[in-house]
């Protein structure tokens, strides 16, 4: 029953999905080459869950299709796809053992008994669950009831994995592991995965390719070192950890460069997207906006709160014509004190204004 | 130095025992007044019969076929309508389970609990009745003439109205149930292959037979209780003459409260058997939460 054991690529062209009057998912059109471990990321409601679904069978589509290869599948049954899903409350089935579970797919798609068998107990095997095979998923941690969610997805030896915020109900620590395993595990299968997330985090670390999603729609696909060095929209860069946004006025540009008026003083920084006016947002990462010099170039502010992170201190200051701003110090300075901040030009992304 | 003594209302608030405890008085008074006491008098009024042998209303009832075959009448009546009510009540709470304006739907099924029994046998002698409406359409088809059909004073006038009167109960409650589990289970054994069919028979079912049971336990009880509609929808003196109407007699027309009682005793017996042998086989099945464990 499964589609194609050596199939090639995915392709989303054109999907859609609304609710009423609200297009949850509007035109997502992506190709996904076998191999490949792609992340949709966006903040919730963004349409990431529903695109995962659609693909999954779970929602039919309003527009578009899924073709797997030159097969259409979207029109096909949730059952009839083949494909593996982690659910982000697991969904484990509660009155099965581990090795029931985990062997639900093979037994319904008929496979005997003695050829299941050896599967169920090599997925058991990957997820390190081998001593915990015979209990209840009641009786299992969460991280162990995750595992158990990936070997049954896996068991099947589906062409897609699809995993839906599966980490987000674990604790940090746990959360990492778990990152590390679903890498290794989705090297060793060779398939696609999918994988949704709201954290930029997991995304950066999991992904081949990140696609960026906002109100249904795609705003960026790329490598996870091209969006965390280059967002291509303000809000992906916020999305990505730019938390400093300085609002400025273009005084300069030379290509790409453009230096900004900014609180008094001026800013350099790199155009990202086609600026369309005079005003511009320059958006600077934390660990990017360090103080400096009280004689070199910097934008005048007081410091409101610092904390303490371990290797260095996370402080937040206000500049005089009231922005907000978060940085990075080497030192601890008192709340109250007066701090000049700067950041490398080529740190400072330059995004077209409001 | 001695720690100081932790004081005894602190000792026992820890135990769940304070000044709020004492509301339960009122009920736990009424519970006694109106259930324990009458009952423990009842079993006590049952061992006095008036021959003045301790089991003599026992013999007495399980020597004469009129008095025990209530017994199996009852149970032919209480079984099968509770067991035809489960059987409807599970599809419609599927489908239920995914409508919008559930509330509604809820509101119309849960008026014939409101009307009662007698309101609703009445309205059932008129419509099923030989002149009722029921009857009138079938034979109007010319498949069927009038003394085909007998839908009251017999077994199947009773078996209906127990029917109407007891769905909604069940209902509500298998949808309770239904509703309980996660419909996440569903969408994950149909992404793992699982044909409707199949992921009621492997998913749903398990999940539900515990609260089926209970749901058939409740149901059966107020099924074989059944008094009003055995009367007057059905054929009291022959094929509907449940065990009720035995105590009825008993009490108001041989003014033999001691029987009565043993009688009632039985009644009580009976339905404890079947409510234990059910709960029973469902300690074979997983009991747990129906949801996807924690998350």
């Amino acid at each position: 029953m499964t589609l194609l054991s050596s199939f090639k690529s995915l392709r989303l062209e054109g999907v859609s999905r609304d609710f009423g009057v609200v297009n949850a998912l509007r035109d997502l059109t992506l190709e996904i080459k076998r191999g490949e471990f792609v992340a949709l990321l966006g903040p919730s409601g963004c349409g990431k869950s529903t695109a995962l679904n659609c693909i999954a069978g779970l929602l039919p589509t309003t527009r578009g299709q899924i073709m797997l290869d030159d097969r259409r599948i979207d029109t096909l049954p949730t059952e009839d796809r083949g494909f593996g899903m982690v659910f982000q409350n697991y969904a484990l089935f509660p009155h099965m053992t581990v090795r029931n579970n985990i062997g639900f797919g093979l037994k319904m798609r008929g496979i005997p008994k003695n050829e299941a068998a050896p599967r169920v107990e090599e997925a058991i095997r990957t997820v390190r669950l081998d001593t915990q095979a015979h209990k209840l998923p009641g009786q299992l941690s969460g991280g162990q009831q995750q595992r158990v969610a990936i070997a049954r997805a896996i068991a099947i030896d589906p062409p897609l994995v699809l995993m839906d915020e599966p980490l987000s109900n674990l604790d940090a620590k746990l959360r990492l592991e778990m990152r590390q395993e679903i890498r290794r595990i989705h090297q060793s299968l060779g398939c696609i995965t999918i994988y949704v997330t709201h954290d930029q985090d997991e995304a950066l670390s999991l992904a081949d390719r990140i696609v960026v999603l906002r109100d249904g729609a795609i705003r960026q696909v790329g490598a996870p070192e091209d969006l965390y060095a280059r967002p291509a929209h303000l809000d992906v860069a916020e999305f990505m950890g730019f938390r400093n946004r300085i609002n400025g006025r273009v005084q300069a540009r030379d290509g790409n460069r453009v230096q900004l008026t900014v609180a008094g003083t001026t800013l350099d920084g790199v155009v990202q997207e086609a600026l369309t006016g005079d005003t511009a947002i320059a958006a600077v990462r934390p660990d990017d906006m360090v103080p400096v010099a009280p004689d070199a170039h910097g934008i005048d502010t007081v410091v409101e709160a610092i904390e303490y992170r371990g290797r260095d201190f996370f402080g937040q200051a206000r500049s005089k014509t009231g922005d907000e701003l978060f940085f990075r110090s080497e030192q601890r300075l008192a709340p109250g004190a007066a701090v000049r901040l700067g950041a490398e030009p080529h740190r400072v992304l330059v995004y077209p204004g409001a | 130095m001695a720690t100081p003594a932790i004081p005894l209302s602190t000792r026992l608030s820890a135990r769940g025992l304070d000044g709020v405890t004492l509301l339960v008085l009122p009920a736990a008074i009424v519970l006694i007044a109106l259930f324990v006491y009458p009952f423990g008098y009842g079993l006590w009024l049952s061992f006095r019969p008036k021959d003045g042998t301790l089991l003599g209303n026992y013999g007495k009832f399980f020597a004469d076929p009129f008095l025990y075959d209530t017994i199996y009448t009852t149970l032919a009546l209480a079984v099968p309508v509770t067991l035809m009510n489960l059987f409807l009540a599970v599809p419609v709470a599927f489908r239920v389970r995914l409508m919008r304006h559930q509330r509604l739907l809820t509101t119309i099924l849960v008026l014939p609990i409101t009307l009662g029994t007698v309101l609703v046998a009445e309205g059932m002698l008129n419509y099923f009745g030989p002149q009722g409406w029921f009857v009138r359409a079938l034979t109007s088809t010319g498949l069927f003439n009038v003394s085909q059909i007998k839908l009251v004073h017999n077994y199947w006038g009773v078996f209906l109205s127990l029917l109407i009167t007891g769905f909604p109960f069940t209902f509500l409650l298998t949808l309770s149930y239904v509703t309980g589990i996660d419909p996440g289970l569903e969408q994950a054994a149909a992404t793992l292959g699982a044909r409707a069919a199949e992921r009621f028979r492997h998913i749903f079912l398990p999940l539900l037979v515990p609260g089926l049971a209970i749901t058939f336990c409740l149901s059966f009880v107020q099924a074989y209780s059944v008094f009003p509609s055995a009367v007057l929808l059905g054929a009291p003196a022959g094929p509907t003459r449940v065990i009720s109407i035995a105590a009825y007699q008993a009490a108001f027309e041989e003014y033999d409260y001691s029987m009565a009682s043993a009688i009632a005793m039985i009644m009580g017996a009976v339905q404890l058997v079947v409510v234990v042998a059910v709960l029973a086989a469902r300690n074979l099945f997983y009991r747990g939460p129906a949801a996807g464990a924690k998350g």
